[in-house]
């Protein structure tokens, strides 16, 4: 097997047997760049040269006895991300000079563990969208079938992992960012509890929405990449004070005591057959490993995609203000004065799509409007986390799909800016909720063409409930049999 | 109408952001479009419920009150696209 495609695990067996390098693990993710991404376009930037030295390093370390639980490790950070020294786009023309002058937290903790980073990909512009069509550097490609998009926000991370690039991303959640991507890419990806992982250094997007979260390519690797990114940090004062459990000596066989919840608001209108079925034969593969499974409603889940919507660009229009071509970031020319510097540089910098979520959130946060729009949308995400807490009285996990459809073709879901939206129902009241959520490999597309696109599982826990939840999805991984494989490129 | 050309204008100003007529006439039909389906949130009833506008009702997040370093001058400058040794430079403003 090329080291490129080993999983975490099998590669730091074999660097501990010293059959393997992490110089030659990270030269052959670099090989594997320079061969397919010219294609995929995953990657914005490459740090080729870092990244070998930071191999060199953990060599080193290994060598004198002092290897990090990630040492050696290949990985792809998301552009919205700052990793210092390199370029943090996040996707936009208005950052596309802009170079991070520090670590985020979750940098700081990954660099501590060994691990070496490869470089930074492509996403939706500010993480505002569910393609990555929206990236103003080119939009990635889905690595299962030439010409489909891979998801989004995290587009480029899920494509960096699924294509044999790296072998686990970091990615940010907002509304299924990293959840929705690895579902369309056949890998496995994790939205933690919110709270649970430092957002500082995190460009921000919905600040009381986004979250960090690894995408991996099975959940043994997943439970390792969350606990290295884990834990309180005083420089995010959104951050809990928690302990950080061993998330790794959670993942036991057998299901018995776990009550699996089927929400049946999840397996309504619009969503296709054969996501449906991959879905309910996931619950059946729990219930045989000895779960009990429960019928649990969420009954507010009609008004998900509304309350987001108005919730995530009400707290962007706020976020993004700072983009005002006077501290960093693009500057328009010719301007006479400040205002005319501002209304410039953010006309020309921002892509059409995160203007609409400026327009729309400021609209939503303006006098008049505000109570109608901001505020109701808050009184109803207070009803939606309250079904949730009502159903985790009855159940430990909740089974359903992730996305309503797998993979569809580039280009064919841009003109209808509240279609792409309603694509989001499924995902998007975890973050409104707060609490932990994954997306785990469930099947693949049979009927329709083109057959063989990845379906996902989504589960959902209660707040700072990741041990069951990746207990949940180890067993369903183990049940259906589908481990990792690397997306069949040609 | 939920929302009429000469209000987008209004917003946009709010937002110091500038659009052509077309771009404005495209985003006015599709802001309208999104603001019609956001009615549907009339249906629910909210009598007295309390807004939630974070996951969880964290109240202070306190530290010691002990001196830290911060971003240097010279780092924090050097992504401006306009600085002198101290200072970010715009436009005259007086």
């Amino acid at each position: 097997m090329p080291s490129n495609t080993m999983t975490i695990a099998e590669a730091t067996r074999a660097m501990a047997a010293r059959q393997l390098s992490a110089a030659e693990l990270t030269q052959s993710c670099l090989d594997r760049i320079k061969d397919v991404d010219g294609r995929l376009h995953a990657f914005i930037s490459v740090d080729g040269e870092g990244a070998l030295s930071q191999a060199r390093q953990a060599d080193a370390d290994r060598a004198r006895g002092q290897a990090g639980p990630l040492a050696g490790i290949p990985i792809s950070i998301k552009d919205a991300l700052c990793v210092k020294g390199l370029p943090a786009t996040c996707g936009s023309k208005i950052l596309e000079h802009f170079v991070a002058p520090y670590d985020a937290t979750v940098i700081e903790r990954l660099k501590a563990a060994g691990a070496v980073i490869l470089g930074k990909v492509a996403m939706d512009e500010f993480a505002m969208g569910s393609t990555s069509e929206t990236c103003a550097f080119g939009a990635p490609e889905n690595p299962w079938q030439p010409g489909y998009v891979p998801g989004g926000s995290s587009g480029g991370s899920a494509v960096s992992v699924a294509a044999g690039e790296a072998l686990a991303s970091l990615g940010s959640d907002t509304g299924g960012s990293i959840r929705q991507p690895a579902s369309l890419c056949g890998i496995t990806g994790i939205k933690p509890t919110y709270g649970r992982v430092s957002r500082y250094g995190l460009i921000a997007y919905a600040s009381s929405l986004d979250q960090v979260g690894p995408l991996c390519r099975d959940v043994a690797d997943t439970a390792l990449m969350l606990q290295a990114i884990c834990g309180h940090d005083r420089r995010d004062s959104t951050s809990m004070a928690m302990p950080v459990p061993d998330f790794t000596a959670a993942l036991t066989d057998g299901m018995k005591g776990v009550r699996i919840g089927v929400p049946k608001e999840y397996f309504g209108e619009g969503l296709e057959d054969e996501v449906a079925a991959v879905a309910r034969q996931g619950i059946e593969a729990l219930r045989q490993a000895g779960a009990e499974v429960v019928d649990v409603s969420l009954p507010q889940m009609p008004y998900c995609v509304a309350v987001y919507y108005l919730v995530a660009t009400a707290e962007a229009s706020s976020n993004l203000a700072r983009y005002d071509g006077v501290h960093y970031g693009f500057r328009a020319e010719d301007c006479q004065s400040l205002l005319d510097v501002y209304e410039k540089s953010r006309s020309r910098g921002f892509g059409a799509e995160v203007k609409r979520r400026i327009l729309l959130g400021t609209y939503a946060l303006s006098a008049g409007y505000y109570d109608a729009y901001y505020k109701k949308a808050s009184q109803v995400r207070t009803l939606i986390k309250n079904d949730f807490t009502a159903a985790f009285d009855q159940c430990d996990v909740l089974v359903s799909p992730v996305t309503p459809t797998p993979a569809w073709p580039l280009a064919s879901r841009q003109d209808d800016p509240l279609a792409l939206y309603l694509g989001d129902i499924l995902t998007i009241s975890a973050n409104l909720a707060g609490i932990p959520a994954m997306s785990v490999p469930g099947g693949f597309s049979v009927k329709g063409t083109p057959k063989g696109l990845p379906i996902g599982i989504q589960l959902q826990a209660g707040h700072f409930q990741e041990e069951v939840l990746l207990k949940t999805a180890h067993n369903l991984e183990k049940a259906l049999g589908i481990g990792w494989r690397p997306a069949p490129l040609v | 109408m939920n929302i009429t050309r000469d209000e987008v204008l209004r917003v946009a100003a709010l937002a110091r952001l500038k659009m052509d007529e077309e771009e404005l006439a495209a985003m006015t039909g599709q802001l309208d479009a999104m603001l019609a389906y956001f009615e549907l949130l009339k249906e629910v009833d909210t009598e007295g419920v309390i807004p939630t506008t974070h996951p969880f009702a964290k109240v202070n997040a306190l530290r010691d009150d002990a001196p830290v370093g911060s971003l240097p001058a010279a780092a924090a400058l050097a992504n401006a696209p306009a600085a002198t040794a101290e200072f970010f430079v715009v436009p005259r403003v007086l």
